[in-house]
C-alpha cells in the first residue's frame, strides 16, 4: 500500500511536468498540425538558463534569498525560451507553412538538434548539478509515504499555469483568436485576425511553459544537461496524443495519466516479469502507449481530432 | 545509373555515357587516393559506403514510398547484433558470412514487417514519432538485456566479431601479393562494400520503374487516389518497411564485422537522424542523391575534423568545437538549411518535382 501511493505521489509529479511541456506541443499542433520537435529541447534551454543565472546572481548577490533567486532566474529563463521560440517561428517554420508537410517535420527535428549542439557548445558535455533551492527534505504526510517540498510546488506551480492558460484561452481575446485560427486560418484572418501573429504567440507561449517545466524538473532531479529536454519531449508528445492531440484539457490529462503508468510501470514491472525486466526499462512505456493510443484509438481520450493528417 | 551520371556536374547533361564511366572510374580508384593523404581515409569511405547503403535502402522507404521513418537504424542494429550473436566468441557460435548474412536479412526484414503491420493506418508525422519510438525501444533493450540472462551484453557491446571469410579467404588479413607487395585489408573491405553498393544501385534502378516502383510513387503523391485505381497500398507498405529494413540489417552485417565490435552506441537516435540528413541533403527519391549525401555528410565531418581543429587551435589556442559536435552542428544545419533553400535536395528528384517546376511556369505556386 505505502509503494502503491508512493507511486501515485511520484507519478503525479513527473505527469505534471509532462502535462506542461504537453500543452505547449499541443497547442502548436492545434493551430499548426505540427509536431514541433524542438518544444521538448526548449525544457532544456530553460533549465540551463537558469542554472546559468543563478550562478551568476549567486556571484553578484550572494546574500540573496533563495526564493527571490529561484524567482529571478525563472523569469530569465522563461525569457530567453520565448525569444528562441519567436525566433524558431520566425525563421525556421514561417518560410515552411504552406510546403509539404514533410518539409516542416524534417526542419523540426533539424532545429532540436541544432538546439542541443548549441547548448553543448554553450555548457559543455557535462552534467550540471542545479541548486535545489527550495528544500528536498522529504515529508510524511502517511507513514512510508515521502513527499518533497519542491514535489508540492512542481504540482502546485503547474497547476496555476495550466489554470492561467485554460483562462487566457478561454477569456481573452488573444484566447478566441487562438481558437479561431486553430479552426481554420483562412477565414480567421478574413475576420481580421493577425494570424502571423497569434501562431507566434502560439509558439511563446508554449515556451513559456516549456521553460517553467525545465526549470521544475531539473530542480526535482538537482542536474541538468545538453540532452536532458529530448525524451520529456517525446514523453510529452505521447501525452498530448494519448489526452487527443489539439485538446488543452487532454494534454493535461495525458500528461498525468502517462505520468502515472510510468511511476507504476517502473516500480511493478519486476514482478510483473518476475525479475526479467527491471526499472532500466521506464522509458519504453511512453512508446508503448504512444503506438497503442495511434492504433486503438488515435482521437485520444478527450480529442475529436482525426489523426489521418499526411 | 543514368541518374547517378547526372549526378557528375557539367559531363552528366552533354554525355551521360562518359559521366557513368567517370562515376565508375572514381569509385575503382577511390581507395588509392584515399590512401595517398593516410590511412583512416581509407576508413572513411569505407565507412562511406556503409552509409551510402543505409541511406539507399532509407530513400526506398522515406523517399519512394513516402514513409518518414526515424527508427531506420534499428534494422543496422538487427543486423550487426545477429553478426555478433552468430559469430563471435560471445555464445561461441561461429557461422560463416553465407549464412549469416540471409538470416540476419531476413531477420531485419521481419522486423520491418513488424514495425509495419501496426502502422499501416498512420502517416507522415504520426508515421515518424511512432517509428522513432521503436527504435528507441530496440535502443533501450540493446541497453539493458545483459540481466538476469546476457543477451546483449548491455551497454559494454559485444566485442571481436568474425571478420568476413570469403572462400577461405580472410578480409581482416593484408593480402599478401608479392614478397613486398601487399594489398590492406581496409582495400578489400572497399571492395566489398563497392560490390554491394553497386548490387543494390542496379537493384534499386531496377525497382524503381518496376510496377512496384511506380505504385510507390503514385501512393507517396496520393494515397487515396492509388487506392481508388486498385493498389493494395497495404501489402505496398509493408514491402517498402520489409526491403528498406533488409538493407539497413545487411549494412548491419558488413558494419559488424568489418568493426569487430558492436554496441548500442552505435545505433542512438542521432545515426537514425543522419541517415535521414543524407537522404534529404542528397534529394529524395532519388538514387544519385541518396548517394552524394551520403558521400557528402558522411566525409565532411572527417574533412572537418582534420581542418577545423588546427584552426581553432591558431585563432583561438584551443579546441572549442570538437568533432562530435561538428558533426552535429553540421547535420542539424544541413537539414534546416535545405529544406528552407532547396527542398527538393542537391540533386532534385527527375519525377517528382517536375509539377513544381509547370506550376511555376503558369505563376502558380505551392
Amino acid at each position: 500500500m505505502e509503494i502503491f501511493l508512493q507511486q501515485v505521489v511520484n507519478g503525479l509529479v513527473v505527469g505534471s511536468v509532462y502535462a506542461l511541456v504537453a500543452l505547449g506541443y499541443t497547442m502548436v499542433y492545434g493551430i499548426l498540425g505540427l509536431i514541433n520537435f524542438a518544444h521538448g529541447d526548449l525544457v532544456m534551454v530553460g533549465a540551463l538558463t537558469a542554472l546559468q543565472t543563478m550562478m551568476f546572481l549567486m556571484g553578484v548577490a550572494p546574500g540573496m534569498s533563495p526564493m527571490a533567486m529561484l524567482g529571478l532566474s525563472l523569469l530569465v529563463a522563461v525569457g530567453v525560451c520565448m525569444i528562441l521560440a519567436f525566433l524558431m517561428e520566425r525563421l525556421a517554420y514561417r518560410p515552411l507553412r504552406n510546403a509539404p508537410r514533410l518539409a516542416p517535420l524534417i526542419t523540426a527535428i533539424g532545429v532540436s538538434f541544432l538546439l542541443q549542439t548549441l547548448a553543448m557548445i554553450v555548457w559543455g558535455r557535462n552534467y550540471h548539478t542545479f541548486p535545489q533551492l527550495i528544500s528536498t527534505t522529504p515529508l510524511q504526510p502517511v507513514e512510508g509515504v515521502f513527499i518533497t517540498p519542491i514535489q508540492i510546488t512542481i504540482v502546485a506551480v503547474s497547476a496555476l499555469m495550466m489554470a492561467g492558460l485554460i483562462l487566457l484561452v478561454t477569456k481573452t481575446k488573444l484566447g478566441r483568436a487562438m481558437r479561431a485560427t486553430a479552426e481554420n486560418h483562412r477565414v480567421a484572418a478574413l475576420m481580421g485576425v493577425d494570424t502571423n501573429l497569434i501562431i507566434a504567440s502560439t509558439f511563446v507561449i508554449g515556451a513559456a511553459l516549456a521553460a517553467v517545466a525545465g526549470v521544475m524538473f531539473a530542480s526535482n532531479y538537482g542536474i541538468a544537461h545538453y540532452g536532458m529536454g529530448f525524451m520529456p519531449g517525446l514523453k510529452a508528445f505521447t501525452a498530448a496524443v494519448l489526452g487527443g492531440i489539439g485538446n488543452l484539457g487532454g494534454a493535461m490529462l495525458g500528461g498525468i495519466v502517462l505520468g502515472l503508468v510510468e511511476s507504476f510501470g517502473a516500480g511493478y514491472i519486476e514482478q510483473a516479469t518476475f525479475g526479467f525486466l527491471n526499472s532500466s526499462y521506464q522509458d519504453i512505456f511512453a512508446f508503448i502507449i504512444l503506438g497503442l493510443v495511434l492504433i486503438f484509438k488515435p482521437t485520444g481520450l478527450l480529442g475529436e481530432r482525426v489523426s489521418d493528417r499526411a | 545509373m543514368n541518374e547517378l551520371a547526372l549526378a557528375v556536374p557539367w559531363l552528366g547533361k552533354r554525355n551521360p555515357l562518359a559521366a557513368r564511366w567517370v562515376v565508375v572510374a572514381i569509385a575503382l580508384v577511390a581507395p588509392l587516393i584515399a590512401i595517398s593523404f593516410g590511412r583512416t581515409w581509407v576508413r572513411v569511405i569505407d565507412f562511406a559506403m556503409l552509409y551510402i547503403l543505409l541511406a539507399l535502402g532509407l530513400n526506398l522507404v522515406v523517399g519512394f514510398a513516402g514513409l518518414l521513418d526515424l527508427g531506420y537504424i534499428a534494422f543496422y542494429a538487427v543486423g550487426a547484433y545477429t553478426t555478433a550473436f552468430l559469430a563471435s566468441p560471445h555464445f561461441d557460435v561461429h557461422l560463416p558470412i553465407y549464412i549469416v548474412l540471409p538470416l540476419a536479412a531476413c531477420f531485419a526484414a521481419m522486423a520491418g514487417i513488424t514495425l509495419g503491420f501496426p502502422v499501416l493506418r498512420l502517416r507522415g508525422d504520426y508515421l515518424a514519432i511512432v517509428t522513432l519510438g521503436f527504435g528507441e525501444i530496440v535502443r533501450i533493450f540493446m541497453n539493458n538485456l545483459n540481466y538476469p540472462v546476457n543477451i546483449t551484453n548491455g551497454p559494454q557491446g559485444i566485442n571481436s566479431l568474425d571478420p568476413v571469410i570469403l572462400f577461405g579467404w580472410d578480409l581482416s588479413q593484408n593480402l599478401q601479393v608479392t614478397e613486398d607487395l601487399s594489398i590492406n585489408s581496409l582495400f578489400l573491405y572497399y571492395y566489398l562494400f563497392l560490390g554491394c553498393v553497386a548490387g543494390a544501385i542496379l537493384f534499386i534502378s531496377r525497382l524503381q520503374v518496376s510496377r512496384v516502383g511506380r505504385a510507390w510513387a503514385a501512393m507517396r503523391d496520393d494515397e487515396l487516389a492509388a487506392k481508388a485505381i486498385g493498389i493494395n497500398t497495404r501489402n505496398l507498405k509493408l514491402l517498402a518497411f520489409s526491403l528498406g529494413a533488409t538493407f539497413g540489417g545487411v549494412s548491419g552485417v558488413l558494419f559488424g564485422t568489418f568493426q569487430g565490435f558492436v554496441s548500442p552506441e552505435s545505433f542512438s537516435l542521432m545515426e537514425s537522424i543522419a541517415v535521414l540528413t543524407m537522404v534529404v541533403f542528397g534529394g529524395m527519391g532519388n538514387i544519385a542523391g541518396a548517394i552524394v549525401g551520403a558521400i557528402v555528410l558522411s566525409a565532411l565531418p572527417e574533412i572537418l575534423r582534420h581542418i577545423a581543429a588546427p584552426v581553432q587551435n591558431a585563432l583561438f589556442g584551443h579546441v572549442i568545437l570538437d568533432p562530435e559536435v561538428l558533426r552535429m552542428l553540421l547535420l542539424s544545419l544541413a537539414m534546416i538549411l535545405m529544406m528552407l533553400l532547396r527542398p527538393a535536395g542537391l540533386i532534385p528528384a527527375a519525377a517528382r518535382y517536375s509539377h513544381i517546376k509547370h506550376l511555376k511556369s503558369k505563376g502558380v505556386t505551392q
